[in-house]
């Protein structure tokens, strides 16, 4: 164990994890970030906390991840490289490890002409692989970029994405070992509803001996109809969804279509659960969180853990010292 | 960006080719100098036609394909983002094809540097920002890399 992180402690019992993405909420008041969690929290084993995905501003990451590890629950800290320079990001990852904070997740981030305010200043100092590395060196050499040596190293779970469904398909098992290389331990995935493509990527991935060096949490969500699934493959870059699913959201009514995509949903889980090399799903729902317990139930996932909360936030203050 | 970078081969040669006929003269050219200058100057000159060259300083054209990372729109330098177009366009600019789709692409037809795509490159040193990736090069301050960095 690297982190004392439960997300980490799930994965390396051998369990099949679930991880779910919780929509940041743009108010200042808190309660907003609890009701949410509170959905999510006893269907998952760790809940990542959006750094203004999609180049929209929203709730900080690490605001939220301040609320989330004060109120017990186990956060994965999302941190894109759109915003900040190195020397932002690594104090961001000081103080989030001080919070309480296990989990990573190394993004670039979406182009900041992606979102509502795209005539800002893109900063890029790092990539998300350099990101990755600056996190690894901060946890085990512990010390900066600058070489200064930490008081005391943070202790990281570190994660990254992958897109195995955008060109160059050929690449994308090589990145993905870039990354473990860079210090990877566990990598969730862009939405998944290729699963030809998913396989064949997994069947490079075992190639390469990858899934035995990371943890691999594949990306689902539920389409809510055949209207928001052309709007995500054609508005939202790199989700790639297979003419067929459309199809078969549009064979049935309107007033249907939400329950078809919850199906549908539930099905790609089932079959992800048989894909070695596959160790859990990380669900997306976009405005739809109070569907991600029912998914999660309906694909046999229950139960994750006795109770909604737990003591989290005590123990890592131990496990800091 | 022109049509010579089709020929990724060609471009690892002429690459080959300059480093080791600068590489003896390393005393003489050193950053800050005058002869500095000149190297900018030429260096926007050939550079800036053929890859689009944004003089970051610290060239690493024969790594990435002989594609210059720093005209992808997040400056990646250790490969694509998430966001790369089903028909290979750029997130951001859909219009500009993915530079590291390209970049993959050309670096299976170089057999001298095309294996170096898989390496793992540093963050970029900002300060090395117009000055001559030639002369950083040859007196091995080009590369950039953090103290903390190094293993």
């Amino acid at each position: 164990m690297k982190s004392g992180s439960r997300l980490e402690r799930v994965l390396r019992s051998g369990r099949f994890a679930v991880t779910a993405e919780l929509n940041p909420p743009d108010t200042a008041d808190p309660q907003a970030v609890y009701d949410r969690a509170l959905v999510l929290a006893s269907v998952c084993d760790a809940i990542n906390a959006t750094d203004a995905s999609g180049a929209n501003v929203h709730m900080s990451s690490v605001g939220m991840c301040a609320l989330l590890t004060r109120a017990g629950y186990e956060p994965v800290m999302q941190v894109s490289c759109r915003d900040r320079n190195r020397i932002a990001i690594q104090g961001d990852l000081l103080g989030a490890a001080a919070m309480g904070v296990r989990n990573l997740l190394c993004l670039t981030g979406d182009g900041v002409q992606a979102g509502d305010q795209p005539e800002s200043k893109p900063v890029f100092d790092l990539d998300s692989i350099s990101l990755l590395r600056t996190a690894r060196v901060l946890r085990d050499e512990g010390r900066f970029l600058s070489g200064r040596q930490l008081e005391a190293a943070p202790k990281f779970f570190l994660g990254a994405a992958a897109n195995p469904f955008a060109p160059p398909l050929e690449f994308r098992p090589l990145r993905l070992a870039k990354k473990v290389e860079a210090g990877a331990d566990f990598i969730q995935t862009q939405f998944c509803f290729d699963m030809k493509l998913m396989r064949r990527y997994m069947e490079a991935v075992r190639e390469l001996g990858l899934h035995e060096r990371v943890f691999i949490l594949a990306g689902v969500g539920p389409l809510r109809s055949a209207k928001t699934a052309e709007w995500l493959r054609s508005r939202v870059p790199g989700v790639v969804i297979p003419d067929e699913v459309i199809h078969r959201l549009r064979r049935v009514p309107l007033e249907k279509q939400r329950e078809e995509g919850k199906r549908l949903c539930i099905e790609i889980i089932q079959e992800l659960q048989e894909i070695d090399g596959v160790s859990g799903v990380h669900v997306m729902a976009y405005r739809q969180e109070e569907l991600v317990a029912e998914i999660i139930e309906e694909s046999g996932l229950l139960p994750r853990r006795r109770s909604g909360r737990m003591p989290q936030a005590l123990e890592t203050e131990d496990a800091s010292n | 960006m022109s049509r010579i970078q089709e020929w990724p081969t060609l471009l690892e040669l002429a690459y080959e080719a300059t480093r080791r006929a600068l590489k003896p003269l390393r005393r003489w050219l050193k950053p800050g100098g005058r002869v500095e200058d000149l190297f900018v100057a030429g260096e926007r000159l050939v550079k800036g036609p053929i890859f689009d060259c944004r003089m970051c300083g610290q060239c690493v054209l024969h790594e990435t394909g002989m594609t210059c990372p720093m005209t992808c729109p997040k400056e990646m330098r250790n490969g694509p983002c998430g966001g790369v177009r089903p028909d290979g366009m750029c997130e951001v600019l859909p219009e500009m094809p993915c530079v590291w789709v390209q970049a993959w692409e050309r670096s299976e037809r170089m057999p001298v540097y095309g294996r170096a795509i898989l390496e793992i490159l540093p963050p970029v040193d900002r300060r090395l920002k117009d000055s001559s990736a030639w002369i950083n090069e040859i007196n091995g301050v080009g590369d950039g890399t953090p103290i903390g960095w190094r293993a």
